[in-house]
């Protein structure tokens, strides 16, 4: 079996134990989705207008909870100076981690997205948008914040440093992605759905590149 | 360039010429705000176009500096010039404070001209995000402990955001947007007329050069942060 495949198997194998990260951004992504109608009020027209956005905006919060314990569990424990060592290039750990983080938060997050939008009204000719645009936006959510992840590692309270620098640089797939649904709603082609793809693609292949970047820094002294 | 890298060497030059840099920042502003005072009122917006010679150049030059933050970092990366990640670190806080005066100036003129203070798009909000990286940044730069890794980690993030200078830059024509289309640097030339170009013009040099006499202060004063915790180091030791 290969490096990548060994270190993707172990890793979707810790993160969907009890206690891994992948029901808890479950469980946090329905929590947002279910705490919204309280603050904007449950007027169904005004759910149906928003639910969208609402849901992408829960999707990308629950994808940084498992973030900043991307690189960091195996930093503390030693793992990654042995991977370092391992016939994997940074870059091939750094995909790997994206992809474990993507087939165990947003993949689940995708899937689960129609349930929620349904708590929240949205019109049925919106929910093949909003699960294609779910789909292709959180691989770059994924490879963002393992960009900022890689950043953050050695800091002690590097977990509340990571939302800060990831949101920013997230903007664009939330814009875009959000505005696919919307443009579906309202029967306009603005292209978001194609720039939310391009977008992603680029991400997905130049974060590793930078992911690894960082980490050769944070392991290097 | 690596002929300056030594500091004492920085320190030696950029001591003799802050007091010019500084009289002649001094003097643009003069300069300036006595053109923006004796511009005629705009036809349409009156008196509030002045705003005009305050906001535009605080925007020009807090884009600037983040272009600036974004070059130092990768000579610093890659050049291992020492002094550009001190010119990196210092010029961020100066970028986050033009990009906040821009913000806010811009508001303020936003109320009277469109009738809101703020709206979401294309230019607008790129801006707002552009002082969420520099804030991320002087956070990151704060946040790790090591000076070296700190400037690596720091540079990374800088270049990672570059991206965001030119969506700033072109969103106004990608997007509709409130906000003033391309008027100045355009094919065909500037819309706007002399009478307003001249004041815009020495206002936004009178803001670079105070922006480049404040990095310098600011870089001096690192360095010799640097050396007192230096000898401070070595009279524990």
């Amino acid at each position: 079996m290969s490096a990548f495949a060994a270190l993707l198997a172990r890793d979707v194998r810790l993160a969907t134990r009890a206690g891994g990260s992948a029901m808890l951004a479950l469980a946090f992504f329905a929590a947002v989705v279910t705490l919204v109608p309280f603050g904007i009020g449950s007027e169904a027209k005004l759910l149906a207008r928003v639910a969208g956005g609402v849901v992408w905006v829960a999707a990308v919060l629950a994808n940084l909870l498992a973030l900043d314990r991307l690189f960091q569990a195996d930093y503390e424990d030693g793992s990654l100076d042995l991977l370092a060592l391992s016939p994997l290039a940074f870059e091939g750990i750094a995909a790997a981690k994206i992809s474990v983080h993507w087939l165990t938060t947003g993949l689940p997050l995708t899937i689960l997205s129609p349930i929620l939008a349904l708590l929240l009204n949205l019109p049925t000719s919106a929910y093949v948008a909003l699960v294609m645009s779910l789909l292709i936006g959180t691989p770059a959510i994924s490879a963002i914040g393992a960009v900022a992840a890689a950043l953050t590692l050695s800091i002690r309270r590097g977990g509340l440093l990571l939302p800060l620098l990831v949101l920013p640089l997230l903007t664009p797939v939330v814009i875009f992605g959000a505005g696919a649904v919307l443009a579906k709603l309202d029967g306009i082609e603005n292209g978001a759905f194609w720039l939310l793809a391009a977008f992603s693609v680029a991400a997905v292949l130049l974060a590793p590149f930078v992911a690894a970047a960082a980490l050769r820094l944070n392991l290097s002294e | 360039m690596f002929s300056y890298a030594n500091p004492k060497r920085f320190m030696e030059l950029s001591g003799r010429i802050l007091p010019w840099l500084g009289a002649a920042t001094a003097i643009l502003f003069a300069v300036g705000v006595y053109l923006s005072f004796t511009a005629p009122a705009d036809y349409q917006q009156g008196a509030t176009v002045r705003i005009m010679f305050i906001h535009v150049p605080a925007a020009w030059v807090a884009m600037m500096a983040y272009g600036f933050m974004a070059l130092a970092s990768l000579i610093g990366l890659v050049n291992r010039h020492p002094l550009a990640d001190v010119a990196a670190k210092q010029a961020a806080p100066l970028g986050a404070l033009f990009t906040v005066l821009a913000l806010i100036t811009g508001s303020l003129w936003g109320r009277p001209m469109w009738g809101t203070y703020w709206q979401w798009d294309g230019r607008l909000t790129s801006f707002l995000l552009l002082l969420f990286l520099f804030l991320g940044y002087i956070a990151l730069w704060n946040a790790i402990e090591n000076e070296v890794r700190a400037a690596k980690a720091a540079a990374i993030l800088a270049l990672v955001g570059v991206v965001n200078l030119p969506i700033i830059e072109f969103s106004v024509q990608w997007w509709t947007t409130l906000h003033q289309g391309e008027s100045i640097f355009r094919k065909g030339g500037p819309l706007i007329s002399a009478v307003f170009l001249w004041p815009l013009f020495v206002m936004a040099a009178a803001y670079t050069l105070l922006f480049f006499t404040l990095l310098i202060v600011r870089m001096r004063t690192e360095i010799l942060e640097r050396r007192a915790r230096a000898l401070a180091l070595g009279a524990n030791a």
